[in-house]
């Protein structure tokens, strides 16, 4: 069993050896990674030590503390948070020996094949085609939404192998070389005028099959894997009061007294007390997971997030008057790292609309909620027993 | 940071008062009583007051209490929500024990910190109801009420609204030059029943001419902004219970009740509003915690706390009890079925410490977000 003190003390041995202050920065990460103290609950030998998730804080508080540097996690975010740890349960050893570093140290970047044009909502009912040939796959299809594309040297990819089959059974997850030919990235603008985002078409592209992650027609299941991690990384961190959308409007309202109604004030003041109370149960879920206690109230936090970004953002604009009226910048960009209370109210108003989408839109998420924390019977459902191909469309 | 969570004795204890309330206080029980002409049941109140020893929970082990804190009656408070249990509890051993523990006399020895301490005793040992008599809609941040006058210990004055007074053998009394304890029962007090919006909290007019009262306090107004502050932090325990009856309650329905050849609960129109009202009955329970962490730990910040949650929780009690009604159709709007008590509670708990309004200007105040000039 590792404990605090053993974690301490490897911390210490891995800053004594390199030095932060005298060692280049991929070193240091590839040693922090070689040591087993990039995530301690990854198995010895990928980058972890098999021990309680509990005890990375342990060595975050030491690293921080020493002033090494991090792998950036908001850069990486989808390696980190969907591949990884879909590559840790379903990987072959060679994919997990030769993926996971480079991915850790941030030195690979990672993106996510998985919404398509005609598969939003109904993931499941994705199009894009992978044909066995030899000892390759060849895929054909569209994806979209996919951020990070652009930089991206892999990504996990789901694609239908069988179109006989009902939809969930057909599918199989890949990871796909980003700079392989027929992988084509184009630009998705959006209604903020930048392009976070991305469409990517794939054309005859061949995958080896030692890159398949699971067994062919289980890739509906392995996404889950996927799916789920998205949703556990979400909301894990402490916020302080006024830390969200809330803060750029409270901060507004006292320094622009000229600004203030009383319609905009009761409005106002109902929002904040929503967003301190959403900032409550966010910080009473991460308490429920500190004492290994989750329970499911995580399914709804992003509910809540979205609504207030969405209501907050908009009374900002409203409360700016003249200058509601007019927007920072159009120019086509592309941002690396998206910030949703950045930029000026106009773009937090617009880009805010995207949380009731991103990730699940709220309205998929209340039938979760539903069905899967309340024990609601499911809609009657005519998808589930026919094949892919005969799907209305 | 507070502690939003749930120790295991707290746990516990919710388990023991459930437990209880399952078996002397089911919905039919509940409206039996309230047509009756004792609204209370007098035995389920020794039950939980005396037996489990409730009464007690914030008055010090010193002065005969159980020495819990807030964080134990706020877990009491959600069991009691859950079954609209008619039982003077929050105003008794919250609001009038919370009122009481504010009167800091400066003399340890003085004939009011005896009358306090011996009026703390009598409260926690759960044979004497005290209820602070003020209006049931009086918020803990405005200006304390004061219908009486007193002249040489004699006290002449009508309060309207005042909940549990017809339960209370002692009526804590502010009036101009203090904080009093009047004996109802006694010449010169008159306690009129009022016909309430909510069936399970009776409310009466405590009339007083010329009724003999022991001095308790110097001024009223520190005791009683106590009182009232504890009483609005753990009403929101009460609304949260009341909510999250009201969702289990309709979920239960909806998937059993079949219309269209199905359960209509698995209409969407339906799950959506049943899942909106999950996230709230959430929210609303991270706010009642911090409200009742932060009165236990004497937090500066419990006045903020316990707006944050008034102003939330009520809307979320209302919500989930109208949706309920609504969610059940037809046999929502009967007489013969619970959901209308809820209704009722909800709504009159939403008015009780101060309507959500009044909570959200004292945030305005405690966070710096004034109103227009």
């Amino acid at each position: 069993m590792t404990d605090a003190a053993e974690v301490r003390a490897l911390t210490q041995e891995l800053l004594a050896a390199h030095p932060p202050a005298t060692t280049d920065r991929t070193d240091f990460l590839r040693a922090r990674f070689d040591a087993g103290l990039a995530w301690v609950h990854y198995p010895a030998g990928l980058g972890g030590l098999g021990a309680p998730r509990s005890l990375q804080a342990v060595v975050d508080a030491e690293l921080a503390a020493a002033g090494a540097p991090d792998n950036d996690p908001r850069r990486i975010g989808i390696g980190l948070g969907m591949a990884a740890p879909t590559i840790l349960r379903f990987g072959t050893d060679e994919q997990k020996q030769s993926l996971l570093r480079p991915l850790w140290v941030g030195e690979e970047v990672w993106c996510q094949l998985f919404s398509e044009p005609g598969a939003g909502s109904d993931l499941a009912a994705l199009g894009t085609r992978a044909v066995r040939d030899g000892d390759d796959w060849v895929v054909d299809g569209q994806k979209v939404w996919t951020s990070s594309a652009h930089v991206a040297r892999w990504a996990i990819l789901i694609a239908r192998t069988d179109p006989g089959l009902p939809k969930h059974q057909g599918i199989t997850y890949f990871v796909c070389d980003m700079t392989d030919p027929g992988v084509e990235v184009r630009p998705l603008r959006q209604i903020t005028g930048e392009a976070e985002f991305n469409e990517v078409f794939l054309t005859g592209v061949r995958i080896p099959d030692s890159r398949r992650l699971g067994p062919v027609g289980e890739g509906w299941k392995v996404a889950q894997t996927t799916l789920m991690n998205e949703r556990v990384s979400i909301g894990g961190s402490r916020i302080p009061r006024e830390g969200g959308m809330i803060g750029p409007v409270a901060r507004t309202w006292r320094e622009r007294p000229e600004l203030r109604t009383h319609d905009l004030h009761q409005r106002l003041l109902d929002l904040w007390v929503e967003a301190e109370v959403a900032r409550l149960a966010g910080e009473r879920l991460r308490q429920q997971l500190v004492a290994g206690q989750p329970g499911p109230e995580g399914s709804g936090m992003k509910l809540a997030f979205a609504r207030l970004n969405q209501e907050i953002s908009g009374l900002e604009v409203e409360l700016r008057g003249e200058e509601g009226l007019l927007y920072d910048d159009w120019t086509m960009r592309r941002p690396e790292l998206v910030d949703f209370t950045g930029r000026d109210a106009g773009y937090r108003y617009l880009r805010s609309k995207g949380n009731s989408i991103e990730g699940g839109t709220s309205e998929v998420l209340l039938n979760i909620v539903a069905e899967r924390v309340l024990g609601l019977p499911s809609e009657p459902r005519s998808d589930k027993d026919i094949a892919w191909k005969d799907l209305a469309r | 940071m507070t502690d939003l969570l749930y120790s295991e004795a707290e746990d516990d204890l919710r388990a023991a008062v459930r437990s209880l309330l399952a078996a002397r206080c089911d919905a039919a029980a509940v409206l039996t009583r309230a047509e009756s002409d004792t609204p209370y049941d007098p035995g389920l109140w020794a039950s939980l007051a005396t037996d489990m020893g409730l009464a007690g929970l914030l008055v010090p082990e010193k002065l005969g209490g159980q020495g819990a804190t807030h964080r134990e009656a706020a877990v009491v408070l959600e069991e009691l929500g859950r079954s609209v249990a008619p039982t003077p509890y929050l105003t008794g051993a919250v609001v009038a024990a919370e009122t009481l523990l504010g009167c800091h006399a400066e003399n340890p020895a003085s004939p009011e910190a005896a009358a306090v301490a011996e009026l703390l005793g009598a409260l926690a040992d759960g044979r004497t109801v005290v209820a602070l008599a003020v209006p049931l809609s009086a918020a803990p941040g405005a200006h304390v009420p004061r219908a009486v006058r007193a002249a040489d210990g004699s006290l002449s004055g009508r309060v309207t609204a005042v909940a549990d007074a017809a339960a209370a053998k002692v009526l804590l009394v502010p009036a101009e030059d203090g904080l009093y304890a009047v004996e109802t029962g006694t010449p010169g007090v008159t306690v009129e029943s009022l016909t309430p919006l909510d069936l399970t909290r009776p409310l009466a007019t405590v009339v007083l001419d010329g009724a003999r009262g022991r001095r308790l306090a110097g001024s009223a107004d520190a005791p009683v902004r106590r009182g009232l502050l504890a009483g609005a932090g753990l009403l929101a325990s009460e609304q949260l219970g009341l909510a999250e009856w009201c969702l289990e309650e309709t979920v239960r329905y909806t998937r059993d009740r079949k219309q269209f050849n199905r359960p209509v609960g698995s209409f969407q129109a339906l799950k959506h509003r049943m899942a909106q009202l999950w996230l709230e009955v959430v929210s609303a329970r991270a706010a009642a915690r911090n409200a009742a962490d932060a009165l236990a730990t004497g937090s500066p910040d419990a006045p903020l706390a316990v707006a944050v949650a008034q102003t939330y929780c009520s809307r979320v009690a209302v919500h989930a009890a109208e949706e309920c009604v609504q969610l059940h159709g037809g046999i929502g709007m009967t007489w013969e079925h619970p959901a209308h008590l809820y209704l009722k509670r909800a709504k009159s708990d939403a008015i009780a410490f101060g309507a959500p309004g009044r909570h959200t200007q004292a945030v305005a105040e405690l966070v710096g977000l004034p109103a227009p000039q």
